[in-house]
């Protein structure tokens, strides 16, 4: 039973639900199919302070997808990005003004605080288009089903991100030679003392590059609070764990982090999947952190169980996107992967964005499920069967839409 | 104090993490022996559709070691016999079958 939000102070905008507008009012959320059965029971469809109704997972910490339909578009509005934290204490309403981050550490030559002022006029700003991906996006349809959040399409999205290059940051911070990894942290935390803050690195090759940026907007926007303002770290092509909100510190260290979420949380098997870029300092024989995003695609029309006419042909559009070699092609099948065509690809955005695509195919009446196979520059292609891993990361398994054409 | 303990004292902003969000009380566990014990100790850290969406695929096996994961890698407090109602009630009422 849905449980309508009171919005606060009409931030959220209950009187403008967009595309959901119908749906919101009834009342399930839009939910795929395939997910564990405590989610359909457990799911429902709320808006945070600032935020359109998503898919409610969990409140505390919340955890809130995006639906399907905001995938519509190529860019996805800050008022339906997804939602995540993995601990519950999450800052309350913050002053910019008085922000802080500490830069330093025992692999910098100095330290020193920067506020949003200095970051927004000490550093030339740069723009990237990204997607911002959860490594555990699509965990929810593993088979069989793993523990943690039951995630289904929707923990992505796509923005356009502005802030100053962290390399520019490190330059006026002053690196030792010494320096292996850049540790971040934000202000969320634990509840309890005992459990390990939420604190990840980066090996420091990655800190450098020119696309990983100290961000404070996003699609033209501050940061909406609840995904990171007044300040995150944005690691284009890379998962969102390493995307650190509301950013209060930033240490050049000498020696590879040994947090519990570098150590032990967020690793793949070695060789299981097919990465190009490695975090060398965190290696272990049998475990890597992940890293990159894999090679995905999203069928975005039809919907799921559409009906459609066989007087004309079907649209099939959709994303397309990778850790950041860029969508090379997509090919789409309604023969259960005999035949495929390609899609043609719409325009880009830039490497780390999504690549909306799109086909137009006659089909004779009858019962389609339809696939989508996105590959990338690097001959990367998306998984015909589940890479099953019991964390359940990086599922990249082909997502058929079925439709009747009558 | 430690460096990062330091700048997470210096982020001036209210922690509001210990009280449970307002709708939560949507959020209700099966009535069955042992739902006190898991709300006073799993509620403390998080909301408790976490169990709900988790179900009902994990045996008995993989609920103990997720209550084991809460207590030795997140800290929780809980008392072994704490701990054994917990993990009894949760596979009993958020089990797989069989």
């Amino acid at each position: 039973m849905l449980k309508r939000r009171h919005v606060l102070q009409g931030i959220a905008g209950a009187a403008t639900l967009g595309p959901l507008g119908a749906l919101a009012a009834a009342s399930r959320p839009p939910l795929a199919d395939g997910l564990p059965e405590g989610v359909y029971d457990s799911a429902a469809l709320e808006a945070l302070p600032g935020k359109k109704p998503l898919i409610k997972l969990s409140y505390r910490p919340p955890n809130y997808e995006t639906p399907l339909a905001y995938f519509d578009e190529v860019f996805t509005p800050n008022d339906a990005f997804f939602v995540r934290y993995h601990l519950a204490g999450i800052p309350d309403a913050i002053d910019a003004a008085t922000w802080k981050i500490r830069v330093g550490g025992d692999g910098a030559t100095s330290a020193l605080d920067l506020t949003l002022a200095d970051l927004k006029s000490g550093f030339e700003p740069v723009e990237v288009a990204a997607v911002c991906q959860c490594s555990g996006n699509r965990r929810g349809f593993s088979e069989p089903h793993v523990p943690g959040v039951q995630w289904g399409i929707g923990a992505m999205g796509n923005a356009r991100w502005k802030g100053a290059r962290l390399k520019d940051v490190l330059a006026k911070l002053g690196l030792r030679k010494e320096a292996v990894e850049i540790i971040v942290n934000g202000a969320d935390g634990p509840v309890l003392d005992k459990t390990p803050d939420f604190i990840k690195s980066i090996p420091l090759w990655k800190a450098l590059e020119e696309t990983t940026l100290v961000a404070y907007e996003m699609n033209g926007q501050p940061l909406p609070h609840f995904n990171g303002f007044p300040v995150r770290l944005v690691v284009p092509g890379w998962t969102a764990t390493y995307w650190m909100k509301h950013l209060v510190s930033i240490e050049a260290t000498a020696k590879p982090y040994d947090g519990f979420w570098m150590k032990s949380a967020y690793r793949i098997p070695v060789g299981k999947f097919p990465i190009v870029e490695h975090f060398q300092t965190q290696l272990t024989e049998r475990t890597e952190p992940i890293t990159e995003m894999v090679v995905n695609s999203i069928i975005t029309a039809p919907r799921q169980n559409a009906r459609l006419g066989a007087d004309s042909p079907i649209d099939i559009r959709g994303l397309a996107w990778d850790g950041g070699y860029g969508i090379h092609r997509v090919e789409v099948s309604l023969d259960d992967g005999k035949t495929w065509r390609d899609a043609d690809l719409g325009r880009d955005h830039g490497r780390f964005a999504f690549r909306p695509w799109s086909i137009r195919l006659a089909a004779k009446p009858g019962t389609y499920r339809i696939l989508a196979r996105a590959s990338n520059a690097v001959g990367q292609t998306q998984a015909d069967a589940l890479i099953f891993n019991p964390a359940g990361y990086h599922n990249n398994v082909m997502r058929p839409v079925t439709i009747t054409v009558s | 104090m430690t460096f990062r303990t330091l700048c997470v004292a210096a982020a001036f902003a209210t922690i509001i993490g210990e009280s449970a969000v307002a709708d939560e009380a949507s959020v209700v566990l099966k009535d069955a022996p042992g739902r006190d014990v898991v709300e006073q100790n799993c509620g403390s850290c998080h909301s408790l559709d976490y169990i709900r969406m988790n179900s009902p695929f994990l045996s008995a096996k993989l609920w103990e070691a997720e209550v084991g994961k809460m207590i030795n890698a997140y800290g929780a407090p809980i008392e072994p016999a704490d701990a054994k109602s917990i993990i009894d009630y949760l596979a009993r009422n958020y089990g797989a079958p069989g």
